[in-house]
């Protein structure tokens, strides 16, 4: 139909554009993990001492850890904020649907750090909610805890993801053919039984999909700890953000991106599967 | 007298006073009362009133946009009546949501649950229900075998053909026994073949059930070849309701005639006792001035000149215009000598050329009603 020359034509762009700006750095990546670095300069001398250091070091692996407990604790609030008002948007919203959506949407639009700023402003010693939880004499001391601590990277990462966990499910729900959940009232389902058996098991992949995005966008996110979560609150891309900065470990800082991307990697493999498993047509 | 003449009169005063007396025997199953339902702006019924007997089968008959479907949509409770009232056997239905009806809906599309086994679809209804566990095995299986289909109970709906997810969606709403079943269209998504089984496992599984049947449908055939009674509904109103055979043999109005079958419509002038339509005129009864008659293309036949005369019979002479081959028979179009147009069904036999002698009997052109409103 098209000739070599057009498909080749169309083709290398894009084939271009993945090769120098994914694979060549992702390679690259790849190989610094197993160099190391020598009194400020970067050794191409291949080894595993990296991935050794990883092993050894605990606060490495508590850092990861406590980044997963985020990123499962935002996904579980995301989840739980996401689903119901995707469920009421989906099919209790009637003329108001259209409005609602947008209303979700509209956050999408302003900038990362304006919204974490605002909860700076929220949460902090001086901030809205401790000079309201001030006048209303239900504290006498400013409460310190809001702010820079995993409690307002939580906080603020829910915020920022829970649209992201919200449209794949209200997606599927939209998807979901009404006369389906006619067919289970007919049968002599009530609506709460319709929800569980009928509803619920077929919105499973948006689910999914929105719980992937919420957690695997809080595993890498570094910006929220940066901004709220002091000390406490450091996640694991903060450290390969100072190993690649000011501590000058680019070899170390890529052994544990290899790690991450890893972890990522096989976790959205399971859930592809998962979701084939779920996926009904 | 024909023999065909003789045949409608033997047959019809017979079948004439069944349905009433089928209908008036014992309470009405359902009891449709000057229902009416709108969408915004656009009213989709108007005071419709229907009575459903027991055990009947009964067809809603109307082309698309006739509110045949909304009118199913009020009985099964997924849409509520602006006003009038629906009761089935002294209750009060259109106030109940739909799971609490004993109603059942095959859905045009069978809408199948696509996550669960072709055995837990027909089992939703009883497990909703809070049936045994053994009572729900054994009652989904007697289902499955009823619609044949027990070498499928572990098969999901997606790997089934039309006609066996059909079968499958009729299992789903029988075994739950309900007092009435709704079918909405269920045929029109199968091919000619298969649809013509399907209407026949149809009808002897509602003998065998003894479950009132509401069946929808927009094909007069379907509804003829089913139905103990079809009620032909038009723009929201209910044209007619009558058994098959005397909906099609003494329709009531032009909308009727038309729609059930193919017809000739005479609008003639009724003078003395004689109708008079062109060249052409008959005896007839009852009110003079203007009178539409419906007279069937196969109620006119080919004659030869020789055969005997009477009062009962017109005879005319025409010239042959289109003959359209429909295997069984042939379908003419003839012209009159002042140019009037008649269709014409005979037996396929052979082509028809240049002036043919015709005739029909006068009680075949039925009077209808609506000529006289007008």
């Amino acid at each position: 139909m098209y000739s070599r020359a057009y498909k080749l034509a169309v083709a290398i762009p894009p084939l271009l554009w993945v090769t120098l700006f994914l694979l060549v750095p992702y390679a690259l990546l790849l190989s610094y993990s197993f160099w190391t670095v020598s009194s400020g300069t970067i050794m191409r001398q291949w080894n595993l001492e990296n991935y050794r250091d990883l092993g050894r070091n605990w606060m490495y692996l508590q850092v990861l850890f406590r980044s997963m407990k985020i990123a499962g604790a935002v996904t579980m609030l995301a989840l739980v904020l996401g689903y119901p008002l995707a469920y009421y948007l989906s099919f209790h919203a009637g003329a108001r649907k259209d409005l609602l959506y947008q209303l979700v949407i509209v956050p999408l639009w302003v900038s990362y750090l304006v919204r974490g700023y605002a909860w700076k402003t929220i949460l902090g010693s001086d901030g809205v909610l401790n000079g309201f939880l001030q006048y209303l004499h239900l504290v006498r001391e400013p409460v310190g805890f809001f702010l820079y601590s995993p409690f307002a990277v939580v906080l603020v990462l829910t915020h920022i993801y829970t649209p992201f966990t919200l449209l794949p499910i209200y997606a599927s729900l939209e998807h979901i053919p009404r006369h389906l959940v006619e067919a289970s009232q007919d049968l002599g389902a009530s609506p709460r039984v319709t929800f569980w058996r009928v509803i619920f098991p077929l919105s499973l992949p948006g689910l999914l999909a929105g719980a992937t995005f919420a957690f695997v966008l809080t595993l890498g996110d570094f910006l929220a700890p940066l901004l709220v979560g002091g000390a406490s609150g450091i996640m694991i891309s903060n450290i390969v953000v100072s190993l690649f900065g000011a501590a000058f470990d680019w070899p170390l800082g890529a052994a544990i991106s290899v790690c991450i991307m890893l972890l990522v990697l096989g976790m959205l493999f399971a859930v592809e599967r998962t979701e084939k498993k779920w996926t009904f047509t | 007298m024909s023999i065909q003449n003789r045949d409608t009169h033997l047959t019809q005063p017979q079948e004439a006073p069944k349905a009433p007396e089928k209908a008036a025997a014992g309470e009405p199953l359902l009891q449709i009362r000057s229902v009416a339902k709108s969408f915004g702006p656009r009213t989709v019924l108007r005071d419709v009133s229907l009575d459903v007997a027991p055990g009947e089968f009964l067809t809603i008959l109307g082309e698309s946009g006739s509110g045949k479907t909304t009118l199913l949509r009020l009985i099964a409770g997924f849409e509520r009546p602006d006003t009038g009232e629906i009761w089935m056997g002294g209750e009060r239905l259109d106030r109940l949501p739909p799971h609490r009806r004993q109603v059942n809906t095959v859905f045009q599309h069978y809408a199948l649950f696509p996550h669960l086994s072709v055995f837990e679809n027909v089992a939703y209804g009883l497990r909703a229900q809070g049936v045994a566990k053994a009572e729900i095995a054994q009652r989904v299986e007697q289902a499955l075998a009823m619609v044949k289909m027990s070498a499928y109970a572990g098969a999901a709906p997606s790997k089934l053909s039309g006609g066996q997810q059909q079968r499958v969606a009729l299992a789903r709403a029988l075994v739950n026994r309900p007092l009435l079943l709704l079918l909405d269209e269920p045929l029109s998504a199968l091919d000619a073949n298969l649809r013509r089984q399907m209407q026949w496992e149809l009808k002897m599984l509602q003998r065998e059930v003894g479950i009132t049947f509401l069946f929808v449908t927009h094909d007069q055939d379907e509804a003829m070849a089913l139905s103990d009674r079809i009620a032909l509904l038009r723009a929201g109103e209910l044209e007619q309701i009558a058994a098959p055979r005397e909906i099609y043999n003494r329709p009531s109005t032009a909308y009727t005639a038309q729609f059930v079958g193919q017809t000739n419509l005479l609008r003639a002038e009724v003078v003395d006792g004689v109708a008079r339509w062109g060249a052409f005129s008959w005896p007839c009864e009852g009110r003079p001035g203007p009178a539409t008659f419906s007279l069937r293309p196969e109620h006119i036949r080919l004659v030869s000149p020789a055969d005997p005369d009477d009062q009962q019979t017109v005879r005319f002479l025409a010239t042959i215009g289109q003959q359209t081959f429909c295997g069984d028979t042939d379908l003419i179009e003839i012209s009159c000598a002042d140019g009037r147009v008649l269709q014409v069904r005979t037996p396929s036999r052979r082509i028809l050329e240049g002036q043919c002698a015709f005739a029909f009997s006068a009680s075949d052109a039925v009077r209808l009603h609506d000529a006289e409103e007008s």
